[in-house]
């Protein structure tokens, strides 16, 4: 087919490769997210729940129903009712909350900073510990650090995060008192910080504020580590098992036979090709935290998206659950997108 | 300056570990709680239905007449009015209004203010509005019927002479709160009255005003410098969204709060030993019972009812799984409450259970399932029925939902057995008895789901019109007689098994005082508290 051969008689692509890229992504994202509204959508209003009594409560009478069933667009076609959602959706209006009675943007924009916030410290944690225990375990397989790295992670799959949580809180908070209890910070630094971003180490270290950095850091710290031990056991368990599959590749061996230091070979061969397999358990460790650690939100009083979507599903409170799964398939697409970038970063052959 | 930047945000982080911030106890003036509060949906009196907005609202404004919470069992007394006359028909209540209220605004509080509270809330037709609605007030005669004649007179008139305490005590629930009329309207958009912005803000001359709101996080609540009463202890009120009955604990035990609102038997038990820390009791109105939908041949047999009430073990339920969170507790009106029957005819029997039975047209029972929402005091409650019932014969299965999905079927009369909560919508015994005893039309189409006798199909025209009559009954003893009566026949021949009534245990540190969560009339009451 002359359309399809090398040279002169090729057909040229009608737009530069780059943007022919651009825009297969974004129309994958469009899609992802149309059809994840789709079937939230759809779940939500084939849910046995009515959501007129959500906003009504038990004790309305017929006439108030029957106007909120209106004022509620429940009267339309279902199809009709999700094509209104989305156009409204497109011109960024997410709807209100019929639990907060606020927009739901409004909620988010509260929320989403706290889940971030908590999220990213915690993958902190689980990535500086995480990644350099499966190493060494690798390393000095069936050694005691080897039993220890293994025994972490189990403990981190087998051990109930509520449980965990509480016990920490009890230890740490209540018997020690080495952390603050819960929520994001203490009542009497309330509203001290002008917010900026919305995260408020960011925020307090932004204006200078140390006391309530300090007090901010002090209310993350427990939930954090919680969170992040619980990424360290996932995060080392794949660590240790690409690297024993590395180690035991032929260009280690002879790259031991030249003579090269242990810790060139470990470090500056092995690790660097189980760079690629590495980000995408961090990314999608870091995206399962973002999604809302709902358990670890609700003990540590931390007003976090998880919780937020949650109590809203339980409340049948749509608008708020079709907000948060748009932030949510929004972060999905973005840290794969992220992790996309990492690739052609770490892996010459993708350039 | 980049480098001075890290090297204080890493000296702060080094310093966490060694000097977290806690302290010993919140400060003198400051009144700090953990309650659940993520039922708040908005802070408008004409809108607000909830147990934490009615704890704010109680707090922030004020209203017509009001109750005593160091004296609850008084009944409601004047506030805003200082007093009122009712005409000899008994159709025209003219209140006069008492001098020297202020709004947080710096705005006296007018007879006007009042007319436009109660009108907006009629106008607006929110879920509270059956409160003002049962008296003949609609949105279209609110204008002849709810008139200040000058600034210090309100008269209301009714489509029909009520019971004068009936109306009082309607109006010191919730949506009688009285909203300061220039701030509303300034606010207002599109028509609203203000409601929109009340949402979020307060407008009220009550001790405190809303100063923040973070749904589901915490309510941040200063004193109202214009307030007309004794300047209260607590300055400022915080209180914060904390799920967990173990973590309120822990914080009532490091001092972090001053009270816990919402522990465990458990937590409660675990407390008994704890210095500065102790337990307050208090009878609220919330009750518990199941019912049983009267489409049901075999559960519309008044024996085979008789026989479920008489295998229920009340005293063992409360005695174990629900010590100290509830009472048993046999009618339908709330101790506490005008004319509430204090009277506890059943008893678990198993052989007086199987003999009725045996009476019925049924004595081999049938499968009998229960709708119960997923909520572990209302699972543990099915499951021992479901235990106790199984030995008179009663093959019984648990229909387990969200309590919206258990609602929804509930008042779509497709249950077998509903176990349920109710609790009073406003101070009066009407509450009950206009829901327990009332069914105004029991056909499908009537939809008269505000009732408790229509959703269980109960069709009562001689008990409804003995109910409705206690409502414009004005001499206070005969009302209480027609109400005690109305509770034993209710307990002979309804279809709804009272079991229990609400106990609230409150952790606090043993220096608060005054601590009134409202009893089984009203919300909690921050003014009077000390410590």
């Amino acid at each position: 087919m002359a359309g399809t051969t090398h040279g002169e008689g090729r057909l040229r692509p009608p737009f530069p490769p780059w943007l022919t890229k651009t825009l297969t992504t974004l129309a994958t994202v469009a899609a992802t997210i149309i059809g994840l509204l789709f079937v939230t959508f759809m779940i939500g209003r084939v849910m046995p729940i009515d959501p007129v009594l959500a906003v009504i409560g038990e004790r309305a009478t017929q006439e108030q129903y029957d106007q909120t069933f209106r004022d509620l667009g429940l009267d339309q076609p279902l199809l009709m009712q999700f094509w209104i959602y989305v156009s409204d959706v497109l011109q960024g209006d997410l709807g209100k909350s019929i639990r907060t009675g606020q927009k739901v943007t409004t909620d988010i924009a509260r929320v989403f900073p706290a889940t971030l916030e908590l999220a990213s410290l915690g993958t902190l944690f689980g990535v500086v510990l995480g990644v350099p225990l499966g190493v060494v375990a690798a390393v000095r397989r069936g050694s005691w650090i080897d039993h220890l790295a293994r025994f972490v992670g189990l403990i981190g799959y087998s051990m109930p995060i509520f449980w965990l949580g509480l016990v920490g809180l009890l230890v740490f908070y209540g018997i020690l008192g080495w952390v603050a209890g819960p929520g994001r910070l203490g009542i009497f630094y309330q509203g001290v910080v002008e917010p900026i971003t919305g995260l408020l180490l960011v925020d307090s270290a932004l204006r200078g504020e140390w006391t309530v950095f300090r007090d901010a850091f002090s209310h993350i710290i427990l939930p954090a580590s919680l969170l992040g031990y619980y990424s360290l056991a996932y995060i080392s368990r794949m660590t240790r098992s690409f690297m024993l599959e590395q180690l035991g590749s032929e260009y280690v061996t002879t790259a031991r036979v030249k003579g090269l230091g242990e810790w060139q070979v470990v470090w500056g061969h092995a690790f660097r090709n189980i760079r690629i397999q590495l980000v995408t358990v961090i990314a999608l460790a870091y995206a399962n935290l973002l999604e809302g650690s709902v358990l670890t939100e609700i003990i540590f009083a931390w007003p976090g998206l998880g919780q937020y979507i949650t109590t809203s599903l339980l409340a049948n409170d749509m608008n708020s659950v079709l907000g948060g799964t748009i932030v949510i398939g929004t972060i999905f697409v973005a840290i794969n997108i992220f992790s996309d970038l990492l690739y052609r970063f770490f892996d010459p052959r993708s350039k | 300056m980049k480098k001075s930047f890290v090297a204080a945000a890493v000296a702060s982080l080094l310093s966490v570990g060694l000097a977290a911030p806690s302290f010993a106890e919140t400060p003198p003036n400051m009144l700090v709680i953990a309650n659940r509060i993520d039922d708040i949906k908005t802070f408008d009196p004409a809108e607000s239905f909830e147990f934490a907005g009615a704890d704010v609202s109680r707090n922030v404004y004020e209203k017509l007449v009001n109750f005593d919470p160091l004296n609850l069992d008084a009944g409601y007394r004047p506030q805003l009015a200082e007093s009122w006359q009712i005409s000899e028909d008994g159709k025209t209540i003219t209140f006069t209004m008492a001098q020297g209220h202020v709004f947080a605004s710096g705005n006296p509080v007018t007879a006007k203010d009042a007319e436009f509270s109660l009108r907006r809330a009629v106008q607006l037709n929110k879920t509270p509005s059956f409160i003002l609605t049962q008296f003949g007030f609609t949105p279209e005669n609110v204008e002849q019927t709810i008139v200040a004649t000058d600034a210090n007179t309100l008269v209301l008139t009714l489509d029909q002479p009520y019971a004068l305490s009936f109306v009082l005590n309607c109006l010191t629930a919730t949506i009688g709160g009285i909203v300061d009329m220039e701030t509303a309207m300034a606010n207002a958009a599109d028509g609203d009255m203000g409601s929109d912005w009340l949402r979020t803000n307060t407008a009220g001359s009550g001790p405190y005003k809303v100063v923040a709101w973070k749904p589901s996080e915490s309510v941040l609540m200063d004193l109202n410098p214009n307030y007309a009463g004794a300047k209260p202890a607590m300055e400022r009120v915080i209180v914060q969204h904390i799920q967990e009955s173990a973590t309120q604990r822990l914080q009532l035990e490091r001092g972090d709060i001053d009270v816990a609102r919402n522990l465990s038997p458990e937590d409660v038990a675990g407390l008994a030993d704890v210095d500065d820390v102790k337990i307050v009791d208090e009878l609220r109105g919330r009750l518990m019972y199941f019912s049983a939908n009267q489409k049901n041949k075999m559960l519309s047999d008044p024996k085979v009812f008789e026989a479920l009430k008489l295998a229920t073990d009340y005293e063992g339920m409360a005695g174990s799984f629900l010590k100290g969170q509830y009472t048993v507790h046999q009618a339908f009106l709330p101790l506490t409450f005008l004319g509430a029957l204090e009277e506890n005819p059943f008893s678990y029997d198993i052989a007086a259970a199987k003999a009725a039975l045996a009476e019925s047209s049924y004595p081999d029972c049938g499968p009998i399932k229960i709708s119960v929402r997923d909520a572990q005091e209302r699972l543990d409650i099915a499951q021992s029925l479901q235990n106790t019932w199984g030995q008179i014969g009663c093959e019984v299965e648990l229909i387990v939902g969200t309590g919206a999905q258990t609602l929804d079927r509930y008042r779509a009369r497709e249950h077998d057995i509903y176990l349920g909560a109710w609790g009073p919508d406003y101070p009066d015994p009407n509450t009950n008895a206009g829901t327990f005893a009332v069914n105004p039309d029991n056909s499908d189409e009537a939809g008269a789901t505000g009732f408790l006798a229509w959703r269980n199909a109960w069709d009562i025209p001689e008990m409804s019109k003995k109910t409705l009559a206690a409502v414009v009954e004005n001499d206070t003893d005969a009302r209480r007689e027609m109400y005690l009566d109305l509770q034993r026949e209710h307990q002979k021949v309804s279809p709804f098994g009272m079991m229990f009534q609400q106990i609230e245990q409150n952790g606090m540190g043993a220096s608060v005082e005054n601590f009134v969560a409202g009893g089984a009339t009203t919300a909690v009451s921050y003014w009077v508290i000390t410590k």
